[in-house]
């Protein structure tokens, strides 16, 4: 293997083939379940960005950023896409860069596929969106109108809480599946301090991309549209 | 008002355009956290240019790529060094086309349907 590569996601090989392929099944799932409810969030409007949004994670993940003395991390994008676009449509985003990155690009295994997935797409994107919708209902019961500052500090804590669930995805894949003898508990512990790291700076590039889309275009923020339609909680 | 629009969309379109084909030069090369917790428990030793893995590490059993020869991989363009950015911009207009074109096609569904009511 090349020194200077950028290899971001799981190799194939990490987990055993029946959890890859269960894993697979599971994503494949999720995936129609994702294209078919993305319907409710998707109007000719919305395209553009949904579209735009993908190529930026795809974009900004290429950025590795040091964490620790020769340990790096880049950006997952769960939370930055569901906040903007939606969470059914913000993990097809996830899943379609993932896709490319591996077919293209040769990074992160095919047959992983499925566990980065469900890693990133599903569980990053469902922890991320989750404490979004619960943050931002917290702060539309003291004002109405939500200021930009505390929808970064929302945008912040939600790409933080998807970064360490979508990390603990890959423990729960490891203990069902590793082939390999390190300990699960060194497996979780370090994939948990670490991506509390990664997570902070997922935290300050989604709550900055999050701040100046919904300052230029309030409109077309998800997750500003969607409590326009409900009933103010 | 539509001027304004169409500034907020080249502007979003040009950040990414110049992240994938500049700043990714700046991107750190260090193993990312998950990278990093597979090589745990392993040394990493170079041996005539190629990297071997000693010790026991969830890495040793990581497999290589079934597309490590595709003219993109590793993010370079035929493996030239000079041309990450280049294959980042592939990358950017490879992914808005394929996802603009599912979520056009998810979006038209769907007016479709509201027709057929």
């Amino acid at each position: 293997m090349d020194v200077s590569y950028v290899a971001m996601h799981m190799s194939d090989g990490i987990v055993n083939a029946p959890t890859s392929v269960s894993f697979a099944v599971l994503a494949l799932a999720a995936m129609a379940l994702c294209a078919w409810r993305a319907r409710t969030e998707l109007d000719e409007r919305a395209v553009p960005l949904a579209g735009l949004v993908a190529a930026f994670i795809f974009a900004v993940q290429m950025v590795n950023f040091p964490i620790l003395p020769g340990v790096s991390g880049h950006l997952l994008g769960g939370a930055l896409a569901a906040i903007l676009v939606g969470p059914f449509t913000g993990a097809l985003c996830i899943a379609i860069v993932l896709v490319v990155q591996s077919l293209l690009f040769a990074d992160g295994g095919v047959t992983a596929l499925g566990t980065n997935i469900t890693n990133m797409a599903l569980i990053g994107v469902a922890a991320g969106y989750g404490t979004a919708v619960l943050l931002y209902t917290l702060a539309r019961r003291r004002s109405e109108q939500v200021p930009t500052g505390v929808l970064g500090g929302i945008a912040f804590a939600s790409a933080l809480a998807g970064t360490v669930c979508a990390a603990m995805g890959f423990v729960i894949e490891y203990a069902v599946g590793g082939a390999s003898s390190t300990s699960l508990g060194m497996v979780a512990g370090y994939m948990f301090g670490t991506h509390v790291l990664i997570g902070i700076g997922e935290g300050v590039i989604t709550a900055v991309t999050v701040m100046a889309v919904a300052q230029a275009r309030p409109d077309l923020v998800y997750l500003l549209r969607r409590s326009r339609v409900e009933v103010p909680a | 008002m539509t001027r304004r629009r169409g500034m907020f969309w080249a502007i979003f379109a040009a950040v990414t355009l110049v992240v994938a084909g500049g700043v990714s030069y700046f991107a750190s090369s260090s193993p990312d956290g998950l990278d990093s917790a597979t090589l745990q428990g392993c040394q990493v030793i170079e041996n005539g240019g190629e990297e071997v893995l000693t010790g026991d590490c969830i890495a040793q059993h990581a497999s290589d790529h079934p597309l490590s020869a595709s003219p993109l991989a590793d993010y370079t363009v035929a493996g030239h060094d000079w041309s990450g950015g280049l294959a980042g911009v592939i990358g950017v207009a490879v992914t808005l086309a394929v996802a603009g074109a599912a979520f056009w096609a998810i979006a038209r569904s769907k007016s479709r349907a509201a027709r057929r009511d």
